[in-house]
């Protein structure tokens, strides 16, 4: 009789017990679920926490006046926050409206066509490569490096003074390396059968780019435009130093002005009114999840429409 | 074979990714309006022969090509890649359609070409629906996700996809693989019907599927000494019952690959 015949018939003249019970490997798994449901509930309670305590402190401030007058101004913090509102939202809009087509545009140009490269000089191959490792250092860099930046180059060097444009730039510059790095991701998930069908049916590269990776990456590069939205109104630092503090409503894109996050920082540093800055806070965040909300459904919306669901 | 029947011609025919040589002098003639089925052991270069076609090779880097493969006469390599793809469709392994409504997939590839008019574009969706044997399946729901189909009607709306740009010659990498038994045979007769108007190159893995389908059949193999290569070319009847190399009759009966 053979070792293997032997160890056979062993198995088979006695049953094998498997050490782990049924009823420790169920403990197991209960107390990895628990120690799960812990973490989540200790991450929601936080913010629910933080929101509460924002919004417990600043709504009594909130009524039809303080929303529609504007700040007086002075260490007394009287006054509204009509134009910070205003402000805030012209900021966004003009700051998504600079990065988002560089953004995209560089993230298409990163995935699509440097790929493609090795064709090209070793130059090319080069550049390619530092622009990537750029995109990877601008994210990290801290905000108020892009405010210095900012106030150097837009603010004195171009001479566009404390303004609306000035903040806009600087903070498409500070943006820019989240919205190239979320479309990079976005493009890069878009599956590569979606590409050779098109391809396969005579569609031109750029075609296929426009219609088909485009559309499919849609939602991802719309993630990275809202995580930019949340930046742009929670940002202080650097339009401390680009947009200049003037709480008057900005006429055209040379003018000064002040963002929610900025009234915020002076009503609670440089003024006596808290109250109010837990108001204009409350309304900051109210803000960020319209923003937000809004931005998805639309998504959702154009996504829907050309996915037939 | 006569000349007129030749809808694509491989002469010394030639594959390397970078340093790795995939193909190695090919030279067959694939007939017009026939099936032609494309069997061989894994790695032997079979769909790699069938991506030469519409060049869909050109995709990977350091994919280099020498030898010529002639369609009407003129080299492929010499033809604009994209009015190429055109004239020779592609169907692939697992069903691709697009995120998109069941009508848009069938019309992207004439939208593409620029057609615009609705009314032909109807025409165009509804043909070619028919053509894949979808139409009765998908008439209701043509604003539907192409996506919400099953896999058997995917791969037909792909089908129907590739037909609508009407090309001369479709290509297919598998098309039956990721489908189901009854799918398979709902695609299988599809492609028999089609061979009326269309050259079919099709590459399977499936003896069977061979057998059932393919006028001729062209047999891939490789070994240490040569890249993929050609072993023989011959109506299917010929090649499944009197094959003339004995290595054919041996994958054809399963002794490997």
């Amino acid at each position: 009789m053979t070792s293997i015949d032997a160890v056979s018939t062993a198995i088979q003249d006695q049953e094998i017990t498997f050490p782990a019970s049924l009823r420790k490997r169920k403990i197991q798994q209960r107390i990895a679920f628990g120690l799960i449901w812990l973490g989540g509930l200790a991450a929601v309670a936080m913010l629910v926490w933080i929101v509460g305590y924002v919004m417990s402190q600043g709504l009594p401030v909130i009524d039809l006046e303080f929303l529609t007058t504007r700040p007086a101004g002075g260490v007394s913090g009287e006054g509204g926050m009509s134009t910070t509102i205003v402000t805030t939202l012209y900021l966004v809009a003009l700051t998504v409206a600079i990065a988002t087509p560089l953004g995209v545009g560089s993230a298409i140009y990163l995935v699509e066509y440097a790929g493609e490269s090795q064709l090209e000089s070793p130059l090319v191959r080069r550049i390619v490569r530092i622009a990537r490792s750029g995109v990877e250092i601008l994210a990290g860099v801290p905000s108020i490096i892009f405010g210095l930046f900012g106030f150097a180059l837009f603010v004195s060097a171009l001479k566009l003074k404390f303004s609306l444009l000035s903040a806009g730039l600087s903070g498409a510059c500070m943006i820019l390396p989240v919205i190239i790095r979320t479309t990079e991701e976005a493009l890069l998930a878009v599956p590569r059968s979606y590409r050779e069908a098109s391809l396969g049916l005579g569609a031109t590269k750029w075609q296929t780019i426009v219609n088909v990776i485009i559309p499919a990456a849609l939602p991802g590069i719309v993630t990275g435009i809202v995580l930019s939205v949340g930046r742009i109104v929670a940002e202080t630092a650097i339009f401390w130093v680009t947009l200049g503090g003037s709480y008057r409503l900005p006429r055209n894109l040379l003018s000064a002005g002040r963002s929610m996050a900025l009234h915020v920082y002076s009503l609670a540093s440089e003024t006596r009114a808290f109250d109010k800055a837990m108001g204009t806070a409350a309304i900051l965040i109210i803000t960020i999840v319209v923003l937000n909300l809004t931005i998805n459904i639309l998504s959702r919306r154009l996504t829907a429409r050309s996915q037939g669901r | 074979m006569e000349q007129n029947g030749v809808m694509l011609r491989v002469e010394d025919y030639n594959l390397h990714y970078g340093d790795f040589q995939a193909l190695s002098d090919v030279c067959v003639d694939i007939p017009k309006h026939h099936i032609t089925a494309v069997i061989g052991p894994s790695g032997c270069g079979k769909s790699t022969f069938l991506r030469s076609f519409n060049r869909m090779n050109d995709l990977i880097p350091n994919v280099s090509v020498d030898g010529k493969i002639y369609m009407d006469g003129e080299n492929l390599f010499d033809v604009d890649v994209v009015e190429l793809r055109k004239q020779i469709g592609m169907v692939f392994q697992r069903p691709n359609p697009f995120p998109k409504t069941i009508y848009d997939n069938v019309a992207y590839g004439p939208r593409m070409h620029g057609l615009r008019d609705k009314h032909v574009l109807d025409e165009i969706v509804e043909t070619s629906l028919r053509k894949a044997a979808l139409w009765d399946e998908v008439k209701d729901d043509l604003k539907k996700s192409g996506l919400a189909l099953s896999g058997g009607q995917q791969q037909r709306l792909c089908i129907a996809r590739a037909l609508a740009v009407e090309p001369d010659v479709i290509l297919m990498d598998e098309p039956a693989s990721a489908l189901d038994p009854i799918s398979t045979l709902r695609i299988e007769e599809l492609i028999r019907e089609l061979k009326e108007n269309y050259t079919i190159v099709i590459v399977t893995h499936n003896m069977q599927q061979a057998a059932r389908v393919s006028d001729f059949t062209a047999f891939f193999n490789m070994n240490e000494e040569r890249a993929g290569y050609l072993v023989e070319f011959g109506e299917t009847s010929q090649i499944f019952t009197r094959p003339q190399e004995k290595i054919t009759e041996d994958y054809i009966t399963g002794r490997f690959g």
